[in-house]
């Protein structure tokens, strides 16, 4: 039997013990609701301080016009919105197709040792240096061709582009379920023609955020860009020529001693930024979801194993 | 007569779909392998020329007949700015995650993982703009010229006159563009682990923070590492938010003295030269030389990083499957 005496000092114990541990409860969540703050003060400040410094920036002339004479602050950064945009088309239409025809062959051919080291690359080249893959596209395309040019630029972001688009396109076709696979075999359709008509049909929302996220990033590449198309005050000359880009642009801008230049580079930096945001934003809205829940089963079949 | 029309097809369009598929899954494996070509064979010239020196010297000299090329410099640069950018990002990296998986109401959670995962779509270049020219003016007033009056003379890593110009700035910026990368991946890791085992803590009496302790990091721990570890290889390739905020020193002075002194790493010294080095002499060799030792590098961290998630998953085995 416990006395008395037992029970009040094990209450006396207990009481202390639980009081200490929300104490303890009471810091750690203060202490991770600062960390949530500190993260997001710089978000922030970013934004205002773009569209505060760069609205004053943003007129028509200034989206159109070429630059003008260094120091003077006008003309506008007309060749780099059209480079940024053209070198987007052209690295999506070597980068989408074979990201995703890489995407489809490890979900549906995936498991066997060639697949398992190709997955592997795939995840290494992911969060790579850019800066490398410039280098790469300088040595076999600008020294080939003897001058700097959209090829070359188109080759190093494709490159950029087609781990991360394989890899979603992976992720959302292991989201289909086998039984869609099931019914097509047992109508008699042939593979290929289940895989393109069937799963990546109703993967398609998870395929088209893959590529939007790709698109988004290498919209604000900039280190490949400064050994492949070298930035150019003119527009659009032909595609084995050098061209501007906005991040390209923006970077230039900053280095220059001149308020005027600097205005300049914030107006550059409020048109990146809606690029890309416009693009994450639309992304999330339209595709929320299903990304989130890509992510998730991919680390739970990780854990699985 | 449609089982003759099968029959008749000759051609097997199953196998070309899967060829053409795995083939341009192979595109990625060529790519690495004629990077790593390319880079060997284009560096060639500074390792015949400098020999092992290149990775042991800190000399920098790109005048005509005075060629003298030494890496040591930006590879100390880079492993100093990623290291202290993952001490300052990766503990804030998993309270945040923490908060969006365990603690944050359902009404703020949506929102609050996308604001953090815009953080990371916002362009390297714009982190450098903003470093350039709002948080260095305020960090350098704030943080370092405090830090420096405290603790100059005593700690050498606060000595030097804080400009803003320097690798601890770099350092924090680097800290802040890994953050959502860990921070987003890590939620999702964390929101992985069945609630069961939540609940079985709660049972037991415990606090939330005791269930993050008992229930979640334990099943989380591989996954959370390979999240760290993804940042570091981001922070790694991290090109144009440093070296806009660097201050590019080169040769022994960039080697890293203080947090308060100009560096350079591996991939801002590429950024800042590449276009001046021209292809007639060492200069642009060293530069691709040390695009080679950059690339090894960030080959070997994710190899490590698959590796030690690897690792720690089999030692799990047991006890993950419920």
């Amino acid at each position: 039997m416990i006395t008395a005496e037992q029970r009040a000092e094990f209450r006396k114990h207990f009481r202390y013990n639980v009081n200490q541990r929300l104490v303890k409860d009471r810091i750690v969540k203060a202490v991770v609701f600062a960390c949530v703050v500190i993260a997001i003060i710089p978000l922030g400040s970013i934004l205002f301080e773009v569209f505060k410094n760069g609205s004053a920036a943003l007129s028509i002339e200034f989206l159109t016009q070429i630059p003008g004479a260094i120091g003077t602050g006008e003309g506008g950064v007309g060749p780099a919105i059209q480079g940024t945009l053209l070198i987007i088309g052209t690295s999506s239409l070597v980068g989408v197709p074979i990201g995703v025809l890489s995407g489809i062959f490890l979900s549906e051919f995936g498991d066997n040792r060639y697949s398992k080291t190709i997955r592997f690359f795939n995840d290494v080249m992911a969060e790579f240096p850019s800066i490398v893959i410039g280098i790469f596209a300088f040595l076999i395309i600008v020294l080939v061709l003897g001058n700097f040019s959209i090829w070359a630029g188109t080759f190093a972001l494709s490159i950029i582009m087609l781990p991360i688009i394989a890899r979603t396109t992976e992720e959302s076709l292991k989201l289909v379920p086998i039984t869609y696979r099931e019914a097509g075999f047992a109508l008699g359709i042939k593979r290929w023609a289940i895989i393109m008509h069937i799963v990546v049909s109703s993967a398609k929302s998870g395929l088209i955020t893959g590529i939007m996220l790709a698109v988004a990033r290498i919209a604000g590449e900039t280190a490949p860009l400064i050994m492949t198309i070298l930035g150019s005050s003119q527009f659009f000359a032909g595609f084995n020529g050098p061209i501007d880009a906005l991040p390209l642009r923006i970077w230039r801008l900053s280095l220059l001693p001149y308020d005027s230049a600097q205005a300049q580079g914030w107006g550059a930096a409020v048109v990146l930024i809606l690029i890309v945001l416009s693009i994450n934003i639309a992304v999330r809205f339209i595709f929320l979801r299903k990304r989130g829940r890509g992510l998730q089963i991919k680390y739970q079949r990780r854990g699985q194993k | 007569m449609r089982a003759v029309r099968l029959k008749k097809s000759s051609l097997d369009t199953d196998k070309i779909f899967k060829i053409g598929t795995s083939v341009a899954a192979a595109y990625i494996l060529a790519i690495i392998v004629l990077i790593v070509f390319e880079l060997v064979t284009g560096s060639f010239p500074v390792w015949k020329e400098e020999g092992f020196s290149f990775l042991t010297g800190s000399d920098w000299n790109a005048v005509e007949d005075r060629e003298s090329f030494g890496a040591v410099p930006y590879i100390f640069g880079t492993l100093v700015t990623a290291g202290l950018a993952m001490l300052m990002g990766v503990p804030v990296s998993m309270g945040i995650a923490m908060f969006l998986s365990e603690l944050a109401p359902k009404f703020i959670r949506t929102p609050l993982s996308f604001v953090i995962e815009l953080l990371a779509a916002v362009p390297s270049v714009i982190y450098g703009l903003w470093g350039l020219f709002v948080f260095r003016l305020y960090f350098k007033d704030w943080i370092e010229a405090p830090l420096h009056n405290m603790f100059g003379d005593s700690i050498w890593f606060f000595s030097g006159t804080p400009f803003g110009l320097d690798i601890f700035t770099a350092s924090v910026i680097l800290a802040i563009m890994i953050i959502p990368t860990i921070s987003s991946i890590s939620r999702e890791i964390m929101l992985a682990v069945p609630n069961s085992q939540r609940e079985a803590a709660y049972m037991l009496g415990a606090t939330k923070w005791e269930v993050f302790k008992m229930a979640v990091i334990p099943y989380s721990k591989s996954g959370l590492i390979g999240a760290s570890i993804l940042g570091l290889g981001r922070a790694v390739g991290e090109t144009m938010a440093v070296t806009m905020l660097i201050g590019n020193a080169t040769g022994p002075a960039a080697l890293p003295q203080s947090l308060f002194k100009a560096g350079q790493t591996m991939s801002s010294i590429i950024a800042n030269e590449f276009n001046e080095a021209s292809p007639a002499g060492l200069h642009i060799h060293a530069l691709i030389g040390i695009g080679l030792i950059l690339f090894l590098v960030a080959l070997a961290i994710n190899i490590v990083a698959h590796l030690l998630v690897a690792r720690v998953l089999k030692a799990h085995e047991g006890a993950v499957q419920a």
